[in-house]
């Protein structure tokens, strides 16, 4: 017998009975201390889901902060780096935000409900950061990561399945908008956002009504092929659109122990996410020093010759070692293999041609691979569904 | 005017691969096209309204990634998504299921026999080994054996060496492997019917050989060596049916400034001072180019579009005795929803793959009896789809497009053209095998396409309606496709050449005989290569 009383060290969702039913694999991950699915049933085929039909994502773990009050705008436009006044009402804008010395500490997208009312998606836990940004502000922020729950519905069928279950004329919902309905009694919130580069929405509810949505969707959703899907099919989806994950393309600067490894946004490809006509926001100094003197690393896309994936590898120029790859992988849509590196400038400008080094083991015999790499200056995957309103029915 | 720098025929897919690589080297190409619509036996077409029928070819595994990225196909529009499972179907009502995730395959086999559940291992292991000797070769020119050429003597040896290499207890097994029939190699491995049975279909598709006839173990590495996104031996559809394929592949072709000529029926290949001068079309246009590309597969190139007396006899005669039997038909079936059949759930993820119902090899030998008799199989072998499980364009939401390849199909009937009575007693067959497990099929039915080999002949061009234009057997493989001295892609007039699944490395939708040739037609016009090489499979 053990001297101590079994606990439960992980947390689930309120879509967890449901989760667990479909999760055939049994592959189990933990995001912020949930448990989470890496795989329901086969990660492909996951993944074709989000591509081809529908794929269904839980991402309740997500932490979800509610800003208002006279001068909640004010207040996140200090605090992020884009002017927040361009999001309209019902409208989302991805943002960043970073500490005085101008690095990102996280991403997130940034929900504007009301004229001083907003939700922050973060990927990381910003209690504290958050609190400590009040000062001199009047507004009130509240920790609403448990109060609602999330799914991304996400994939050609999407809007069709969404319309199905209510969201009245959801086709006309453009890109990164908003729109509110009602879902058996309780509200439901529905985005036009998401993380996989196609049409996709995210849909946020009480998470009373979680089961029963997870229910209807899957119900409704059949005759449109849909899917639920695991982190590990989300990663393929995310790489291949184009996005960066905090903790893996970059690390939050206020986690940084060793000098130098924070980035900024300029470093991260995320200048167009700066403004500096704006008022105030921290960082602002810093990043305007950055911009004269030039930054130390450079954030590229490499399409990698050959077709394996450079995970880890060193990238180079020459014989020089002038960068390393944080995300890799095989895009099954685009056909192409993609890298995203962090390169020393003046290298890996768009263009540039490197080389990765990649290992690779087959049967426990390990290869070295010099693969030439080039950096492109876009994602090579793009859906014109994405972008098309109204949106396309599959 | 009419005047090209290269004149393909045949908008099939290798016909559209080949046009995209010469165009991408600069040169001015058409493509001809006998039907109002491109795509050859890699089409879609909505033959029930709403309903959309890959009406040949139905599946994509053995297009050859390198291509697909370097053609940029994805942005003209092509998307391959990978289908999991598959069934066979018993008599007593219980069925084999084939799961793509290894523990699972490993209980469900097991479930019929734990030996060979472990012994699937083994011959996984196996049969990999085949498929990693021959798909180094797929985007390359197969090497003239009796050619002295530096580059022939370096691939020679290479393909010695790649052999050699195995040592002598594999290099046995690979010889016995190449030469072997399906089910003689499967019955070193399994023991049970259902298991060997569904396995020995991929040995047969295509083919007018039984699952006893030597060469036919070789057709099942034809179809294992193909992969989807790396995963090697996987199958997918395109999304939007085959003809997204070719669709995409016009679209690359276009970009690069080509020109697609539909109903453009090619009447001959013509010649002055043995040299290819253009295409004369039976309406009796003349298009104008030095250089002549027939995707048409060897007997229609050689017997049909070119003048006896501009060929040499040994070609006549090779042409002549080229193997292209017909072997299979086609249903394409419009369902009012979903068929339930007998033990399998309908829920399952089996129902996305691919679906049959011959649970032993003497049932699928029995099928190629009635071949040999002249007639088709009065219990056949199907392999059948249900792509709208996977593909939402493919069918109204809840319904569903059913694809259902048959063998066998004779190209005659004991000796006599294929007549409507025929094609209706063909067609019954397939559809009483279906119902005999499945209760509701018949009444889902709200349109049915058949094809038997006097469609897909009169309609794509294949003779005989041979999906591989040639058999694959091994007298008909590699430097000996179509036929030795042939093989590497130059006709026997200047400036004809061969780009059809008919040359090396055969059919099944790769487009790697359409890239192949236009390497050599650039090598011979001195202009830089266009088409990538392969990527290492190691």
């Amino acid at each position: 017998m053990s001297d101590f009383n079994r606990e439960a060290r992980l947390l689930t969702t309120p879509f967890h009975s449901r989760v667990a039913a479909m999760c055939d694999l049994n592959d189990w991950g933990n995001w912020m201390g949930y448990t989470t699915p890496n795989a329901y049933f086969d990660v492909e085929l996951e993944y074709f889901a989000v591509r081809s039909t529908t794929g269904v994502f839980d991402l309740s773990p997500m932490n979800k902060y509610r800003v208002t009050g006279p001068d909640a705008e004010r207040y996140l436009n200090r605090l992020i780096t884009r002017d927040v006044t361009k999001i309209g009402v019902n409208r989302v804008g991805y943002a960043i935000w970073c500490d005085d010395n101008g690095q990102v500490i996280d991403d997130g997208t940034i929900f504007r409900l009301g004229e001083q009312d907003y939700r922050i998606c973060s990927y990381q836990r910003a209690d504290d950061w958050l609190a400590w940004n009040t000062l001199g502000f009047d507004v009130s922020i509240e920790n609403e990561s448990d109060a609602v729950a999330g799914l991304a519905v996400q994939g050609p069928t999407s809007c069709t399945i969404l319309t199905l279950l209510g969201c009245t004329d959801l086709n006309q919902l453009k890109p990164f908008g908003i729109a509110h309905y009602t879902f058996e009694g309780r509200p439901l919130m529905v985005s036009r956002t998401g993380f996989t580069g196609d049409l996709g929405y995210e849909v946020w509810v009480p998470p009373e009504s979680a089961v029963a949505l997870w229910d209807q969707l899957f119900e409704l959703g059949r005759d449109y092929l849909i899917k639920p899907i695991g982190s590990h099919a989300l990663e393929l989806a995310r790489i291949e659109a184009g996005f960066l994950q905090a903790k893996v393309d970059f690390m939050p600067a206020e986690e940084i122990v060793r000098v130098g490894r924070s980035r900024s946004p300029f470093e991260l490809g995320l200048s167009w996410l700066v403004d500096f006509s704006k008022p105030l926001f921290n960082g602002r100094s810093a990043l305007l020093k950055e911009q004269a003197k030039g930054s130390r690393y450079r954030f590229a896309m490499l399409d990698v010759e050959g077709n394996k994936p450079a995970e880890h590898s060193f990238i180079l120029k020459g014989d020089k070692q002038v960068g390393t790859v944080t995300s890799a992988a095989w895009c099954p849509t685009a056909k192409a293999n993609i890298a995203y590196a962090q390169i020393e400038v003046p290298h890996g400008a768009v263009g540039d041609e490197l080389v990765a080094e990649i290992y690779y083991q087959r049967e426990l015999h390990w290869t070295r691979l010099l693969a030439p790499c080039k950096v492109i200056d876009a994602p090579i995957f793009k859906s014109p569904k994405r972008w098309q309103t109204p949106a396309p029915p599959h | 005017m009419n005047q090209y720098d290269a004149i393909v025929i045949g908008a099939g897919h290798n016909g559209l691969t080949n046009g995209a690589y010469l165009a991408k080297a600069g040169l001015k190409v058409a493509v001809l096209e006998r039907n109002p619509y491109i795509g050859g036996a890699t089409v879609s077409r909505e033959l029930h309204k709403g309903w959309y029928y890959s009406n040949c070819s139905y599946v994509s595994s053995l297009l050859r990634p390198e291509i697909t990225r370097d053609l940029e196909l994805p942005r003209h529009g092509l998307q391959v998504v990978p289908f999991g499972g598959g069934a066979t179907f018993t008599r007593n009502g219980d069925y084999f299921g084939n799961y793509s995730d290894h523990d699972r395959h490993y209980r469900e086999i097991a479930r019929h026999s734990k030996r060979d559940a472990n012994a699937y291992d083994r011959y996984a292991a196996d049969t990999s080994l085949q498929t990693k000797l021959i798909r180094p070769y797929l985007l390359r020119t197969p090497p003239d054996p009796t050619s002295l050429k530096p580059r022939d003597l370096r691939d020679l040896l290479e393909f010695a060496r790649s052999f050699m290499a195995l040592g002598e207890e594999k290099l046995l097994d690979t010889i016995k492997f190449w030469t072997a029939s399906v089910g003689d190699y499967l019955n070193e491995y399994f023991e049970t019917d259902v298991i060997k049975a569904h396995m020995a279909g991929s040995g047969i598709i295509g083919t007018a050989l039984g699952v006893y006839s030597p060469g036919t173990a070789y057709v099942l590495l034809h179809h294992y060596m193909g992969d989807v996104d790396g995963n090697v031996g996987a199958w997918g559809f395109a999304r939007g049916g085959m003809g997204a394929i070719a669709n995409a592949l016009s679209k690359a072709f276009q970009s690069y400034g080509g020109e697609i000529i539909c109903d453009a029926n090619v009447d001959e290949i013509m010649v002055r001072n043995g040299h290819v001068t253009g295409v004369a079309l039976k309406d009796g246009t003349e298009y104008r180019a030095p250089v002549v590309v027939s995707n048409l597969d060897p007997k229609r190139t050689f017997l049909d579009i070119t003048n006896p007396s501009d060929l040499p006899k040994d070609v006549l005669k090779k042409a002549r005795n080229f193997k292209i039997r017909g072997s299979s038909g086609k249903l394409n079936i419009a369902l009012d929803g979903l068929p339930v059949f007998n033990g399998l759930d309908p829920k399952s993820r089996l129902m996305a793959g691919d679906l049959h119902f011959s649970d032993s090899l003497e049932r699928q030998e029995r099928a190629y009896d009635d071949w040999k008799a002249g007639t088709w199989s009065k219990d056949p072998y199907l392999d059948m789809m249900i792509p709208s499980l996977t593909d939402p364009t493919m069918a109204p939401p809840g319904k569903h497009m059913m694809s259902v390849f048959v063998q066998y199909a004779p190209p005659k009937i004991e000796g006599r053209e294929w007549t409507d009575e025929d094609k209706d007693g063909f067609e019954k067959s397939v559809i009483d095998q279906i119902s005999n497990y499945s209760p509701n099929f018949r009444d889902l039915i709200l349109h049915c396409e058949t094809r038997t080999p006097r469609e897909i002949e009169a309609e794509v061009g294949l003779t005989e309606g041979n999906i591989f234009m040639g058999e694959l057997t091994f007298d008909q493989l590699l430097f000996n496709r179509p036929f030795p001295g042939y093989a590497q892609y130059r006709g026997p007039i200047k400036g004809m050449y061969l780009c059809s699944s008919g040359t090396h490395p055969g059919g099944g939708v790769m487009a790697a005989p359409g890239a192949n040739a236009a390497r050599e037609i650039l090598a011979d016009l001195k202009r830089p290569n266009t088409v990538p090489g392969g990527y290492a499979d190691d």
